[in-house]
């Protein structure tokens, strides 16, 4: 059973002074997320990525779609006891103390009292925010917000927890222990669905991504696959610095150290090019196919297409 | 560091000058409102019910506010020249409006609203106390205040008769309001009458103004009382003489007299040549059985 | 759903608690107990009806401010500063929500009037040298001033579930100023026909109702309260907060949050 499906949620605004512009935040979108899953959300700002967060959690409504959160409806209130939230830049009651909010939030959750005892020290503990004590949080750094924040988000013991843009505003040693908090849920075997604009936190953490541009899915699957795809080229070194001048058309970056060729070409043309070499007597040392990068597959992706309906 | 020590005394003189030119200011102002600054509201808004309203369901404060300000700007005990006793009247409805059950300002209002002395409008007090009446149908006392109207100020015997009676008929009502109904029909006029309304009033209120104005007018009953006595005396010598008498010691020397009579405020009486006896340093409300 | 229920009510609480607003006002109203009884000595024998008049509409007043200060930002403070997501990604129903903030700021105002009765019921020992067996009766004003406060909440959360904070504290007031009008509104409508007729009756009856729950000046002269107006009045407040909370809670349901 997946975790969460999403069939067809959309959300569409009507902006201007007689209502009659219509934006629409997030087209209809499709997607399905398995347990056990670590799921990257990508996209520029604004993409739409926390309206679609917003319409899990039941902070606005669809405009059309529905989705399943664990196989139940994901407007049934119990469903929530199942899942933690982490909004964007969050703000929480800053009249109350770590442990407070965590007994607060865990009692809205419906855990019981004595699990409530058991777990909030145990969870400072493992969010570093033991040493804050009954510290007010209006006096709370960014970095030891986000961490309550992940903190309330599983104080519940949730089976899958639902991340906005997690690492924002994080120095190193902040997005460091985020990350490797993410990696402790992932072993935990909690689903994990985050949303980011950092690429190179998808690429540690993320088993697949998905990406959205303006309000359109633009592109999902595992990370290796989405990376290969982009990969076009290969790193191609022979022997037989002659053979330069015939493929010169095929070859960019060629540098020649003695006789050895070492250039770079287009998969396409790979086996023109063997073919000619061996045509020269070159002889070939070997062929690596050179990996794309995730950033590559997001700005192909987020850049030059138009969205196919509006 | 040292610089700012002397920054902080100026900031806190000019504090200071500014604040006593406010006060200054603010004392000016007053004297230029004068004393019936807080009674222009009564001159602009002579509607109870109007405040009523505006006072949001807090009309007991509001009557409050506005009995203090009657007892302020009236009940000093001395009539002023510019006293404005045309907004007692109003001033005393508005507050009976706000709270009808402020019995108090029934009382005084009737003293001071009737008397000469005061607002000389004892019409306007009788209607008063009947509103008073008729919001608190078990006072008795009330009667008493309209009876005593009547009485005094109006000089209207039959009608203070009726109010001492029905006001004794009240569950509660002390037996002398019988009394005083039937005084009222046999010895209307009379000082002892008078007298005895007076003492009532003393003894049955809380306000000092009101016991103040009691014993004045107890006071001048007694001299008034006394005058007649000394001026019967003075005939008594002239009838036996045949002529005025020099002084109170000619009177002494006759034997009609035991010593140098003194008025209620402890100074000897006046024995001017015509023969007519009067007080060194007259009090108010005397009227030497001119009534 | 009752452990959610009194979750949310208890941490409105709390809040209220900590928002140090509440101390100020409480301090005046005390201030102005220990003043009163000065005001008395201006006319003897007025000195329990003054301090029975300023003590008990100082309650009342200042109640009902701190009814719209902290009402007035229990819902939409929350959707702005975005406290609401993490706690609407709970269990939580809305309506759970919006009935917890209520007994929160419910209880909260009804342990101030217990603390500013305290202090009334103190200056009435100290300027009546002992109390008086119609002190005890001074308790249906105080409890109608209660009722009052559960109403106005009742008003001020309504307005903070659709708009600002601004918005909410004026017609929450407005409603107050109507409000104690609304018995002249009903003999206002005797007198007119028709479709006016109607619609004053109408909005005299939608507005709340603060006159008849308003009898200081009665018991500042000790003249007792009708049994059956305290009754009846429980039972308005009641309807009226419920509905009005119903209200909310049907607005707040289909409210999408920015």
């Amino acid at each position: 059973m997946p975790a969460v499906e999403i069939a067809g949620l959309t959300k569409s605004y009507t902006a201007g002074f007689f209502r009659q512009k219509r934006i629409v935040a997030l087209q209809p979108l499709q997607l399905a997320i398995e347990e056990g899953e670590t799921f990257g959300f990508l996209g520029p700002n604004g993409a739409g990525k926390t309206t679609t967060l917003k319409l899990l959690m039941g902070i606005v409504f669809p405009t059309a779609g529905s989705a399943k959160i664990l196989g139940r409806d994901f407007r049934d209130p119990d469903v929530r006891k199942e899942i933690g939230f982490l909004p964007e830049q969050p703000y929480f009651y800053d009249y109350l103390s770590a442990p407070e909010l965590l007994d607060y939030y865990a009692q809205l959750s419906g855990v019981s009292h004595a699990e409530r005892r058991k777990r909030i020290p145990r969870l400072l503990e493992q969010t570093g925010l033991a040493d804050a004590g009954r510290k007010q949080l209006r006096k709370f750094s960014k970095g030891m917000l986000q961490r309550v924040g992940i903190a309330q988000a599983i104080i519940h013991n949730p089976r899958v927890v639902f991340l906005d843009e997690p690492m924002s505003g994080l120095d190193p040693v902040g997005r460091r222990e985020i990350r490797e908090l993410i990696l402790s849920l992932k072993q935990d075997g909690k689903t994990v669905f985050f949303s980011t604009h950092i690429l190179s936190d998808a690429e540690a953490l993320c088993d697949r991504v998905a990406v959205i541009h303006k309000g359109v899915l633009r592109g999902i699957g595992v990370v290796e696959d989405l990376k290969s795809q982009t990969a076009d080229k290969s790193e191609i070194i022979w022997q037989g610095a002659q053979a330069l001048a015939t493929v010169s058309d095929k070859v960019s970056n060629s540098h020649v150290t003695g006789e050895v060729v070492r250039g770079v070409v287009d998969c396409a043309e790979l086996d023109q090019l063997l073919e000619k070499l061996r045509r020269e007597k070159a002889r070939l040392i070997s062929v690596t196919p050179l990996h794309g990068t995730l950033e590559d597959y997001f700005v192909a992706h987020t850049s030059e297409r138009e969205a196919v309906r509006q | 560091m040292k610089c700012l020590r002397p920054k902080i005394v100026w900031q806190l003189l000019l504090l200071a000058i500014f604040l006593t030119g406010a006060i200054l200011a603010q004392r000016s102002v007053d004297r230029v409102r004068g004393r019936q600054a807080t009674l222009q509201d009564v001159l602009y808004i002579r509607s109870g019910t109007t405040l009523k309203r505006a006072s949001l369901g807090y009309s007991g404060l509001l009557a409050d506010i506005y009995w203090t300000r009657a007892i302020q700007y009236f009940g000093g005990g001395h009539a002023r020249n510019d006293t404005r006793f045309d907004l007692l009247y109003p001033l005393l409805d508005i507050t009976t409006d706000l709270d009808p059950h402020l019995i108090v300002a029934y009382e005084f209002g009737s003293i001071f609203l009737s008397q000469q002395s005061g607002a000389g409008q004892p019409d306007q007090a009788a209607a008063l106390v009947e509103k008073g009446i008729r919001e608190n149908p078990k006072n008795w006392h009330l009667y008493f205040t309209l009876g005593y109207i009547h009485y005094f100020d109006r000089k209207d015997y039959k009608a203070a008769e009726i109010a001492f009676q029905k006001g004794s008929e009240i569950p509660g009502a002390q037996p002398w309001m019988r009394t005083m109904a039937a005084s009222m029909a046999q010895h209307a006029g009379e000082p002892a009458v008078a007298a005895a309304i007076w003492r009532r009033i003393y003894e049955s209120t809380e306000d000092e103004t009101v016991r103040q104005n009691a014993v004045q007018h107890l006071q001048a009953l007694r001299v008034d009382e006394e005058t007649t006595e000394l001026q019967s005396r003075v005939d008594l010598y002239r009838q036996k003489t045949g002529q005025s008498p020099s002084g109170w010691q000619a009177l002494i020397q006759a034997g009609l007299l035991r010593g140098v009579p003194r008025d209620p405020t402890n100074k000897p009486y006046l024995l001017d040549p015509q023969g007519n006896v009067r007080m060194k340093d007259p009090i108010p409300f005397v009227t030497q059985g001119k009534r | 759903m009752i452990s959610r229920l009194s979750a949310v009510a208890f941490n409105t609480f709390r809040e209220a608690v900590r928002d140090r607003v509440l101390y100020n006002l409480i301090l005046f109203v005390l201030l102005l107990l220990a003043i009163a009884p000065l005001f008395g000595q201006i006319s003897i024998g007025l000195e329990r009806i003054i301090l029975i008049n300023v003590g008990l509409s100082a309650m009342s007043l200042f109640g009902i401010v701190i009814a719209i200060l902290v009402g007035i930002g229990l819902v939409s403070r929350e959707i702005d500063k975005k406290t609401l997501y993490t706690i609407l990604s709970r269990p939580v129903r809305r309506w759970e929500f919006i009935t917890g903030k209520y007994c929160g700021l419910v209880m909260t105002l009804t342990v101030n009037a217990v603390m500013m009765a305290t202090g009334f019921y103190l200056a009435l020992l100290i300027t009546g040298h002992g109390w008086k067996a119609a002190d005890a009766q001074l308790l249906i004003p105080i409890y109608f001033i209660i009722l009052q406060f559960f109403i106005m909440t009742a008003i001020t959360l309504l307005f903070s579930a659709f708009t600002t904070p601004v918005f909410s504290a004026i017609f929450a007031f407005s409603l107050f100023v109507i409000g104690t009008f609304s018995e002249d509104l009903r003999n206002f409508a005797a007198l007119t026909q028709g479709f006016t007729k109607w619609l004053v009756t109408a909005t005299s009856y939608l507005v709340p109702n603060f006159s008849s729950l308003n009898v200081i000046s009665q018991a500042a002269h000790d003249v007792p309260v009708d049994g059956r107006l305290v009754v009846f009045n429980t039972l308005y407040a009641l309807f009226y907060s419920i509905a009005a909370i119903s209200a909310a809670v049907v607005i707040f349901e289909r409210r999408n949050l920015k």
